[in-house]
């Protein structure tokens, strides 16, 4: 799960990490308001779940509360097109008001999950504020590591380690040291699976502060904490992908015409590949689990046709252990409940699969069945024409 | 030969008595596995569908000789599953449990180094050796006894490969599903070390998907090490970036991890990768021809 970067700045506060003082503003009134509380020079940033803001125009200086009231009105409601969005862009609902900091230099500072290892690992670069991909393929050198170790938890040394080595003046690593520990354990007691601060910066009065943060959090450790849960922005979507996250579905928009759905996250993905591999572009990504049933089958059909660029769909299940006569009747009796109108083309596979053709073969329904993955894809593409 | 299970392994489920464990262990125990034992805490003491029912995974292996553990436990609960199951010594621990957190499974990693067990998963399909031993949820019939083995991050995905073969008279010596999470106790690379060893596997399928790097890392252990003929694909290569893909590990961040990537590694270290899923049989048959 993603959150907004005043969110991720108030979690970290709570854990005593320094954030720069500021305020989240859902109209321009409030940010005048913020601004006049701040008081002198403040920053006001787009709130979207999308990096590249500054580039896009989406941060800006504001010298007195007027000028932030003037800032917010044009930044409120406005389309955001960064490296990030895609050429769709987000629209801005929220703004971030905060005090303007003198900034000696920038940092970046990163915890991640490294799978491969199978731990938490602490990065530190004094490249702050550009992006860390490039970095990294730049300058790879400049990217300090610390792995930490699950049964001890990120050590002082470790923390002192990486200060020196991205060059923290000697008599201000203790302080930097303090809060990468502080920043960790935020990172773990919220299960987050990204603590990304770029910058982090020094100031001119020796203070470190984290300017921007970013947190993404483990789906599968959320119910443990209802606080996170809370944070959701449901405006940052698709409404498409929150209606089917209530049914249990999997289901992610994409921009082509040929509506999948399919049991299983590898199978589903290799469907999408089989289609654009036959000449057609998939429409979505769609699982609806291991046992497709009516229920799941009938909540997928109309997510999937509430997609007006939907010109087909097709249907692909590998029955597993559920029969697939059962497969068959459930896939009808969801397709005259939704009153399915594009062609859909149903690969099953599985136990009693030449039952479960029959049953659509003889349904009345506008059904193509297929043998394998291969058929099905070319028959959905051609029908999608 | 085949690998990790066979018709020795006896097996305790953990969770025996929920839906899913019932059911599954009944079709284990159809196709031939030795389940020889439920464990579900404050239920020991009673028979559930003609199986012992024990309180810890300690008495299961003590009372029944239990050297594989079979988990469905619910996410949260399922790592401390594994750890006893762990802690119990069994040999091999295939967890099936679906939506366990990273943290956790990363404490349960840290408890396992240095012990013997090994684990596959979670969040997997489980392991069959065709005609031996099945330890999953995996459909039993699509299966066949052979010589090629089949390692995945995938099910139903598996399946289809799987199919794929054995319609085509080519068998499997042992199949895993290795799991959709980012954190796994069996990574490619400790199934192929196996394989390697296995006389009866001749050919191996490795499917893997987006995210992470654990295909390149076998790319380049094959080149060293693997002499058998490796037939590879992967799936998610149309998949946007920053986006997961049902499987928690399944996700292209910071434009590392693309299917892409892993493909161009996997062919410049000699894997025949396929570029359609429908392809995967075809081109088992042609190598082995």
């Amino acid at each position: 799960m993603k959150i907004h970067e005043y969110q991720a700045k108030e979690i970290l506060k709570s854990y005593g990490v320094t954030v720069p003082r500021g305020k989240m503003a859902t109209d321009p009134y409030m940010a005048f308001d913020i601004a006049k509380e701040l008081g002198g020079t403040v920053v006001v940033k787009a709130q979207v779940h999308a990096g590249g803001r500054g580039k896009a125009g989406g941060v800006k200086l504001a010298k007195d509360p007027y000028e932030a009231e003037e800032v917010a009105k044009k930044m409120i409601g406005m389309k955001l097109v960064t490296k990030q969005t895609g050429a769709e862009g987000k629209i801005v609902r929220k703004v971030l008001v905060e005090e303007g900091l003198n900034i000696k230099k920038e940092y970046y500072l990163g915890i991640v999950i490294d799978r491969s290892k199978q731990m938490p690992v602490f990065m530190a670069s004094s490249e702050g504020g550009m992006e860390i991909e490039e970095v990294a393929a730049n300058n790879p050198e400049a990217i300090k590591k610390e792995y930490i170790d699950p049964a001890v938890g990120f050590q002082p040394f470790q923390a002192r380690k990486l200060a020196f080595q991205i060059g923290i003046p000697q008599k201000l690593v203790g302080k930097a040291a303090k809060f990468f520990l502080l920043l960790y354990k935020a990172f773990e007691e919220s299960d987050a699976s990204l603590a990304e601060i770029n910058p982090f910066i020094e100031t001119e009065e020796g203070d470190f502060y984290a300017l921007d943060a970013k947190m993404n959090f483990d789906d599968n450790a959320l119910f443990r904490h209802p606080e996170i849960l809370k944070m959701r922005d449901y405006e940052e979507a698709e409404p498409l992908e929150i209606e089917a996250s209530r049914f249990n579905l999997n289901y992610i928009k994409l921009d082509g015409n040929i509506g999948c759905m399919v049991n299983g996250a590898g199978l589903a993905m290799a469907t999408m590949d089989i289609i654009k591999y036959s000449g057609g572009n998939p429409a979505n990504f769609l699982d609806v689990g291991g046992g497709a049933n009516e229920e799941s089958v009938t909540n997928a059909f109309r997510i999937i046709l509430s997609d007006k660029s939907v010109k087909a769909v097709l249907i692909n299940i590998f029955g597993g252990i559920v029969r697939c006569d059962v497969i068959a009747n459930g896939v009808i009796k969801a397709a005259k409940k939704v009153g399915v109108e594009v062609p859909i083309v149903v690969r099953l596979e599985g136990t009693n699969v030449e039952e479960g053709k029959k049953l659509l073969a003889e349904s009345g329904l506008n059904f193509t069945l297929a043998d394998g993955m291969k058929d099905a894809a070319e028959k959905v593409v051609a029908l999608a024409k | 030969m085949a690998i990790l299970v066979n018709k020795d392994t006896k097996v305790v489920v953990q969770g025996l008595t929920g839906r899913e464990g019932t059911f599954h262990a009944l079709q284990c125990k159809e196709y031939g596995t030795q389940v020889v034992a439920g464990v579900t805490p404050g239920k020991g003491g009673i028979v559930h569908e003609g199986i012992p029912v024990y309180n810890t995974v300690k008495e299961a292996v003590e009372k029944e000789g239990a050297n594989a553990s079979l988990i469905f436990v619910p996410p949260r609960f399922a790592a401390d599953a594994i750890m006893e199951a762990v802690d119990a010594e069994v040999d091999l621990v295939v967890c099936i449990t679906e939506g366990i957190p990273v943290r956790d499974m990363i404490k349960v990693r840290k408890y396992m180094s240095g012990k013997k067990t090994r684990l596959i998963g979670p969040n997997c399909p489980g392991i069959i050796s065709p005609g031996k031993c099945k330890m999953g949820i995996m459909p039993a019939r699509i299966h066949k006894e052979g010589n090629v083995g089949v390692i995945s991050r995938s099910g139903t995905l598996t399946y289809e490969a799987v199919g794929q073969l054995t319609v085509r008279n080519i068998g499997q010596s042992t199949c895993i599903g290795i799991g959709g999470d980012p954190i796994i106790g069996t990574v490619f690379i400790d199934a192929l070390k196996m394989f390697k060893e296995d006389d009866e596997t001749e050919a191996v399928v490795m499917i893997g998907e987006i995210g992470g790097s654990a295909e390149e890392e076998a790319a380049k252990w094959i080149s060293e090490n693997f002499k058998k003929p490796v037939v590879s694909f992967i799936a998610g290569q149309t998949a946007p970036p920053g986006r997961r893909m049902g499987h928690a590990g399944a996700i292209i961040s910071g434009g590392k991890g693309t299917a892409a990537e892993k493909m161009k590694t996997l062919r410049e270290y000699g894997v025949t990768v396929v570029e359609s899923p429908a392809e995967i049989g075809e081109a088992v048959e042609s190598i082995l021809k």
